[in-house]
């Protein structure tokens, strides 16, 4: 728990107000006044309240203070204000920060400080003579669903570690809360794993430059950590695991061809007892690396065909009794789950887990991300929770997916709880991610193809339901995609127009 | 969770790829193709420190000519990258090296003129050790050579620059290939302009259409009507002065590109309005004058004597002999609102058929820039609506329907054509679309020789609604590399499996020239 409260103390200026239209994702509520304030960027700090659980040395919001800072002024020197004797007596400009748990030093949540930092920093404007002005304002506020993801894919490209920090960035701007990092896949393992090394020596791009280190993992986790952004990794598994296979053989089916292997891999091979040692060993290391209760699982897309030609896996069904293959995914997928929850983790898996009716802890997430398939995925929300489970959407929201013109507009009108179902089964939707897969994304167009699309889904997931006004969130979009220029952020444009201060190309 | 369910085939795909990759090390990335390659597997090595790019004997350029002398330097700091030197000359062991590339040129080198619509690009490349050589009876055939040098130099798994002998002639198909920019939906800082022309010369395109000015802005800062930009631009810091537009010319210039300006009328021309009193037309309701406008007026003369200075400033602030007209998508309903306007008709017996007042309206445009001495080009509703045209008026096809019958009726008419209908790049789509604009085939329509031969290319736009300086780059490249090709290399280069894996490999070369060109599919770059 956590707030803050804002004491700008005066040095009144003239009656003209300008408003608060850079505010995004929109407060639950939120009143403002004519009245503004004139900040000087030499008079003005941040304090902590003398009743706050929180003081100076706590490193979160120091560093939040100081970048915000930056974000507000810039880090150029600025002139001395000269006062007047009666301006001296109404004394600086301070926000007051107030909070009731600390929380300093451990993992997220102390985004709630965080979030009001940014909303402050949204409030401020600057007149084009130059002087910093803020509003009177009331906010008060806190986010509709807690899990408001983006979701990076570094598999299919890799994604240099600077590009993820300034996601990170950005994401706090858009008080996005989760870091889905979907780190490895079929096409490459960047990951470096310290029990496994032979995992990125042979299945990464590139060995070398095309890999997270273990110091990498640690940056980025501490780098979310300050901007109350949780990391949530993803080891995909039984399918989409091509990449681990050159460096844990034996542990990929050998798809056969005939009565003869065919030299190609399928899924992990869920008969031998060597593929669940691995992955114990494999999932002991991740729990420990990666410090978010939850870890994700994947789960997705098992193709059947590799297994279904392999004789070994044949015996073992028979073995086992298994009539067809969604048993075998269930052994497979449960057996993982045991090992997983015996680490005292939690998970998130994708839809198919739970069409595929595997059996799984009743605290486990699903995460719905087909459109149709097998159902209208506001009916797949519906009979996910109304089996009790948790649900996170992303359906809706493949930002990788491009069309011509402004379609953050059809991802904003997403309503995550539109379907028939309980007021206790809404209130098992924790949230939703915008998802950016890389089979076309890399460094080069991340950035201009995430921003803003991605604000609109952090506002549907941050703000109230009745924030729905199309023109509304239009111009306040228009005007926080030039905030987000203005901080350095490449973000691409959703109308005609203009942005006082351009991208500059380097 | 990925976009589509049917995920056999991509996945394919991205093995063979990786497969591609691998084996197509041996040949050479070049894009566009050459019109005549080949390549022996005999390799030379190329020491940086000991290698140098320099005029022949012969050449009718020397070291006066600047525009070869930049080139020189910019193409051997592509080749090598940011690599350093050495202390003490690198020696190899027992392979033959390659030391030099002369340049000559046969011909007058045009070293100080501008480019133009029949400007002779070609040239042939002899690489054998020590020294190779290449020839162009022109400059512009040189910097097209440099470029395709550049392409065939490559870094051996133990990091050593490497050429394989080989003997290139080249020539492109078409003589126009553009890219469209549209600097008035929004502003383009000039770099990213300039950015745009390094990414045009690596493609061999030779064509900046600028769209300069639109409904929404107009940023082109003009000398005789400065009113145009202080109340028609964004804001004063969103306009392009003399010296930015001397920049841009000059830069596009020394990579052997030309500038076509584009002031687009009688329609699209709502920012006009705001500094130039009259101009356009006051739309009627109810035979109310409102507070809106239309296109240009067409009835007044001021207008002309307006179009007359300002084309004579174009005319001289820019080198190129065609300026772009415009004339699409005029709207007749604001003409036909005004009381003003029906009169004029009605005295020029035009009755109620309005095209016939664009049509008189563009006429007298088209004379304006004859007087100038300057060619026309124009969108192609001028001459589907049968504005009458100077012979030597340029139409170019934007309407995607039937556009290779449009062509055919526009070469049939006589008049020669540039196609741009199916290369729309500011329309997006999800995954390799770039294989779209590459099977198209520009001549396949029925004609006479004499009618082909009127299509003089073709132009890859990038409208600005949704595209400013964050993401012009990587939507523009690398899928208007696919364009460059289809305009340059001969008619049977098609093979699209070839393609891809040049393009791949063409691409990491541009991401390593500093062009965020975005990526084709899964995988990786060296760097």
């Amino acid at each position: 728990m956590a707030g803050c409260r804002l004491w700008v103390s005066l040095l009144l200026a003239a009656a003209l107000a300008s408003s608060a239209t850079a505010v995004w994702p929109w407060p639950q509520y939120i009143q403002t006044y004519h009245r503004r304030y004139t900040l000087y960027p030499n008079n003005f700090q941040f304090r902590y309240h003398a009743a706050s659980a929180a003081q100076a040395g706590c490193v979160v919001l120091d560093e939040a203070f100081r970048r915000y800072r930056n974000l507000l002024f810039g880090s150029g020197s600025w002139p001395r204000p000269s006062f007047s004797r009666k301006q001296l007596i109404l004394g600086k400009n301070v926000l007051v920060v107030s909070v009731i748990t600390a929380e300093c030093n451990e993992f997220p949540n102390l985004e709630s400080v965080e979030n009001c930092l940014e909303t402050f920093s949204q409030l401020v404007w600057k007149s084009a003579e130059g002087t910093f002005f803020i509003n009177k304002t009331k906010i008060k506020d806190f986010p509709r669903f807690p899990h408001r993801g983006i979701l990076l894919d570094t598999s299919r490209h890799y994604l240099p570690l600077s590009s993820i920090l300034d996601t990170l960035d950005v994401m706090a701007y858009n008080k996005f809360n989760v870091f889905h990092w979907h780190l490895v896949d079929d096409s490459s393992f960047p990951y470096e794993s310290f029990t496994f090394p032979e995992l990125t020596r042979k299945g990464s791009y590139n060995p070398v430059t095309h890999i997270y280190t273990a110091q990498d993992v640690k940056e980025v986790i501490e780098y979310a950590r300050l901007r109350g952004i949780r990391v949530l990794a993803e080891f995909d598994t039984p399918g989409h695991t091509l990449s681990w296979g050159p460096g844990v053989p034996g542990l990929l089916t050998p798809c056969y061809s005939g009565s003869r292997p065919s030299g190609t891999f399928g899924p992990v091979n869920p008969s031998l007892n060597s593929t669940y040692d691995f992955m114990s060993t494999f999932f002991l290391e991740i729990s420990s690396v990666f410090p978010d209760f939850y870890l994700h699982l994947g789960g997705d897309e098992v193709d059947f065909t590799c297994w279904r030609s392999n004789p070994n896996i044949e015996a073992f069904m028979k073995k086992k009794g298994f009539s067809d293959f969604k048993q075998l995914e269930s052994f497979y997928i449960q057996t993982l789950l045991d090992i997983v929850s015996d680490y005292d983790k939690g998970y998130v898996v994708w839809q198919e887990v739970f069409d595929n009716k595997v059996k799984v802890r009743p605290d486990t997430i699903i995460q719905v991300w087909r459109e149709e398939i097998p159902v209208d995925y506001m009916k797949e929300m519906e009979e996910i929770t109304k089996a009790g489970f948790r649900a996170l959407l992303s359906a809706p929201w493949y930002l990788n997916r491009v069309t011509y013109g402004p379609d953050w507009k059809d991802m904003y009108k997403v309503e995550p709880l539109a379907f028939h179902g309980t007021s206790e089964q809404k209130g098992l939707v924790i949230g939703g991610e915008a998802c950016m897969w890389g089979e076309y994304v890399d460094s080069t167009n991340l950035v201009p193809r995430l921003w803003p699309r991605a604000g609109a889904i952090a506002e549907r997931l941050w703000s109230s339901n009745l924030t729905t006004n199309m023109d509304f969130a239009f111009k306040r979009l228009s005007h926080f995609r030039c905030e987000m220029l203005r901080r350095g952020v490449q973000a691409q444009p959703i109308s005609v127009g203009y942005c006082e201060q351009e991208f500059e190309q380097t | 969770m990925r976009p589509s369910p049917h995920r056999t085939p991509e996945l394919l795909l991205a093995l063979l790829a990786l497969a591609a990759q691998a084996s197509a090390q041996q040949t050479p990335a070049l894009w566009p193709w050459p019109r005549s390659v080949k390549v022996s597997p005999e390799l030379l090595n190329i020491a940086p420190e000991n290698f140098l790019i320099s005029h022949g004997p012969n050449s009718t350029a020397d070291p006066s000519c600047s525009l070869l002398q930049e080139a020189f330097r910019r193409y051997y700091k592509y080749i090598f990258g940011f690599y350093k030197r050495h202390h003490g000359p690198a020696k190899f062991q027992g392979g033959a090296q390659l030391e030099q590339l002369q340049v000559s040129i046969t011909l007058q080198s045009q070293c100080d003129s501008f480019p133009t619509v029949s400007s002779d690009e070609s040239y042939s490349l002899l690489v054998q050790g020590p020294v190779a050589f290449l020839k162009a009876n022109r400059v512009w055939g040189a910097l097209r050579g440099l470029e395709t040098f550049s392409q065939l130099v490559y870094q051996d798994s133990y990091g050593a620059f490497t050429i394989n002998k080989s003997i290139i002639t080249d020539s492109p198909r078409f003589a126009h290939r553009g890219i469209l920019i549209d600097t008035s939906r929004h502003y383009l800082p000039v770099k990213t302009i300039l950015k745009t022309l390094d990414a045009m010369a690596f493609n061999k395109f030779n064509v900046l259409h600028w769209h300069i000015v639109d409904d929404q802005s107009f940023p082109y800062q003009s000398t005789a009507f400065p009113e145009l930009s202080n109340k028609g631009s964004y804001s004063l810091s969103h306009v392009y002065t003399p010296r930015d537009v001397q920049m841009v010319l000059e830069y596009a210039r020394f990579q052997g590109i030309r500038v076509i300006p584009e002031f687009d009328t009688p329609g699209h021309t709502q920012s006009w309005g705001k500094g130039q009193k009259d101009l356009l037309t006051p739309c009627y309701i109810e035979k109310k004058e409102t507070e809106r406008v239309g296109p240009i007026n067409p009835t007044l003369n001021t207008t002309y004597t307006f179009f007359n200075t300002f084309f004579n400033e174009i005319s001289s602030v820019f080198p190129d002999e065609f300026i772009h007209l415009g004339g699409d998508e005029v709207d007749f309903q604001c003409w036909s609102s005004n009381p003003n306007i029906q009169d004029f008709m009605q005295k020029k017996g035009f009755g109620k058929n309005f095209k016939r007042l664009e049509s008189f309206y563009i006429k007298n445009i088209l004379d304006i820039i004859t007087s100038l001495k300057k060619g026309s080009i124009v969108w192609q509703e001028v001459f589907d609506d049968k504005v009458e045209l100077q012979p030597d008026t340029v139409v170019e096809v934007w309407k995607n329907e039937n556009y290779l019958a449009k062509l055919e009726e526009v070469t049939f008419s006589g008049f020669k054509a540039i196609l741009s209908a199916p290369w729309y790049l500011d329309i997006i789509s999800y995954g390799q679309d770039w294989k779209k604009y590459y099977t198209v085939e520009p001549l396949k329509f029925d004609g006479s020789v004499k009618q082909k031969q009127l299509v003089i290319g073709g132009e890859a736009c990038l409208w600005g609604e949704y595209v400013d300086a964050t993401n012009l780059i990587p939507r523009l490249w690398p899928r208007a590399s696919a364009v460059g090709e289809r305009l340059w290399s001969p008619e049977t280069v098609i093979d699209i499996d070839d393609a891809y894996s040049r393009l791949v490999r063409h691409r990491c070369r541009m991401v390593s020239r500093g062009i965020a060109a975005q990526p084709l599919f899964t995988g990786h770059c060296g760097h």
